[in-house]
């Protein structure tokens, strides 16, 4: 078990590893903002089973603190990559077609 | 029984890296952003759902279970609003993506 | 090979290809984001040693709050990258440059591979007193019981980081805000993660903090992800940047240096010396002074990522 376990996050790394090499040469620094959702997911996947397969306590806990701030960032990166217009009141005129 | 359970978290593992492969083969190959940006939100989401789903029976305890659950919500919650900013943001690049 | 060999190797070479990216990328923003990335996978390695307090300090401040302020950084130099990417060094220079790092590189990897096996290390002596203070978790220990020292100083150290951005600002925006007014914008998907994300937020920091004693966890971790928490609820525009002239923020600022400082010198009186804690009530104390080093550091990380102000405040500060 552990063996499979260390084997699929080994795969799941190497899933990332592809994924940021098309990721980070993204035209575009849009297209980079997604190397953060990239590994918020990849990496807690690989990190849970690393965990589970070497018996590490807490990480789940990191795993917490990864998911919360692989948000943050990912909304940090957003927001400089593609600031809103600074209009007055309302920035995206098709804010009524969101919902 | 724990043969059974054992055999669960393989089958549940095996889908989810599978899923994470299926994700990064569209990164890879998908023409424009928008595109990747759903392979890599929803492949990737499920493929950690399933991850989740095979190491539920490996957990130490009840609370450790439940605090893997709630990784996944969290990250489900965080990555389906994370992908529409980003494709907000890609659509006010505009066409040329 | 066994499989974890193979999975080890296979991390070092993902982390050095990242790092070697970030290093070569010519933009500010794309090194950020390899910045960031590096980051995350290094916080991995972590948890591979075995290290899982450092791995969630790395995760939170080392790749969460510092990349969020390398961005701010980035976007204010926006208007200056293009004339400084016309001015790239000579050969000469880069070539000295590379003769120089690979000189540290080479003198960094002697002195860890000539290390003596079973290397000289105090932790056994740690171990063996871990029992005095009443805690599970060694790394909470050795922070806040054996070199309580430090940790004091480094919230100074914080605190005076706090000051220094602050003093930044522009005379006329001394006790103001930080950053342009903007308009609150309450519909649409970063408002609603904005309402959504924040209490789980709180509530895992706290757990975060008060697991900390016996589990892997602590004050710093759990003030970064509470920062974390604030800064969205800012960049989402439900609330503003506070001025930093506020009587409030200003406290909770202090709080923790200023508690850890209290206890340090009740110490003299209680214990007999700077920092000891009186048997017994070891673990309280540092549980107490944890507290407000939590709040402390939840308030300065944002001031240090918003950086200082650029309007003054809108009616004086109380």
């Amino acid at each position: 078990m552990t063996e499979f376990l260390l084997g699929a996050a080994g795969l799941v790394l190497l899933t990332v590893a592809l994924g940021l090499v098309r990721v980070l040469g993204g035209p575009g620094n849009v297209d980079r903002t997604m190397a953060a959702q990239l590994l918020g997911t990849g990496g807690i996947a690989a990190l849970l089973l690393v965990a589970a397969a070497t018996g590490v306590r807490g990480a789940a806990d990191v795993a917490l603190g990864l998911a919360l701030l692989a948000a943050f960032a990912s909304v940090a990166f957003v927001n400089s990559a593609a600031p809103e217009q600074e209009a007055t009141g309302k920035d995206k005129p098709d804010q009524q077609a969101d919902e | 029984m724990t043969a059974a359970l054992d055999i669960f978290t393989v089958v549940a593992i095996c889908a989810g890296a599978a899923f994470f492969m299926a994700g990064s083969v569209g990164l890879l190959r998908f023409p424009d952003s928008l595109t990747r940006l759903h392979a890599l939100t929803k492949a990737d989401n499920l493929g950690l759902g399933l991850i989740v789903l095979g190491l539920l029976p490996q957990a130490d305890s009840l609370l450790g279970g439940l605090k893997l659950v709630a990784v996944w919500l969290l990250v489900q919650l965080g990555s389906a609003t994370v992908a529409q900013l980003i494709a907000h943001a890609l659509r006010r690049r505009g066409p040329g993506t | 090979m066994s499989v974890i060999l193979a999975l080890d190797i296979s991390l070092a070479a993902l982390v050095l290809a990242v790092a070697v990216w970030t290093i070569a990328s010519r933009e500010a923003f794309a090194a950020v984001v390899g910045y960031v990335a590096y980051g995350l996978l290094v916080s991995l390695v972590w948890v591979r040693l075995f290290a899982v307090d450092v791995a969630l300090t790395e995760a939170a401040i080392g790749s969460g709050v510092t990349g969020v302020l390398l961005i701010s950084a980035a976007v204010r130099l926006r208007a200056t990258e293009a004339a400084v990417s016309v001015e790239w060094p000579g050969a000469g220079s880069r070539v000295l440059t590379a003769a120089l790092c690979i000189l540290v590189t080479a003198a960094l990897a002697a002195v860890v591979l000539m290390m003596p096996d079973p290397g000289a290390t105090l932790a056994p002596e740690a171990a063996r007193h871990l029992p005095e203070t009443a805690l599970g978790n060694p790394v909470t220990a050795v922070l806040m019981a054996f070199r309580a020292l430090d940790t004091l100083l480094e919230k100074v150290v914080l605190f005076l980081a706090v000051i220094g951005v602050w003093s930044l600002a522009a005379d006329g925006n001394w006790g103001g805000i930080a950053g342009p007014r903007r308009a609150p914008h309450r519909k649409g998907a970063l408002a609603f993660l904005a309402q959504l994300l924040p209490p789980v937020g709180i509530v895992v920091a706290i757990h975060i903090v008060w697991v900390g004693a016996n589990e892997p966890g602590g004050a710093f971790q759990g003030g970064a992800i509470l920062a974390a928490m604030w800064l969205i609820v800012i960049m989402a525009r439900l609330a503003e940047a506070p001025a930093i002239g506020g009587r409030r923020l200003r406290l909770a600022l202090v709080a923790g240096p200023a508690v850890f400082l209290a206890v340090g010198l009740l110490g003299f009186a209680v214990a007999g010396a700077f920092l000891a804690y009186p048997s017994g009530l070891a673990k309280p104390l540092i549980v107490f002074i944890e507290i407000f080093m939590t709040l402390s550091i939840a308030v300065s990380l944002p001031m240090l990522v918003l950086g200082p102000p650029d309007r003054p405040a809108e009616r004086p500060p109380s």
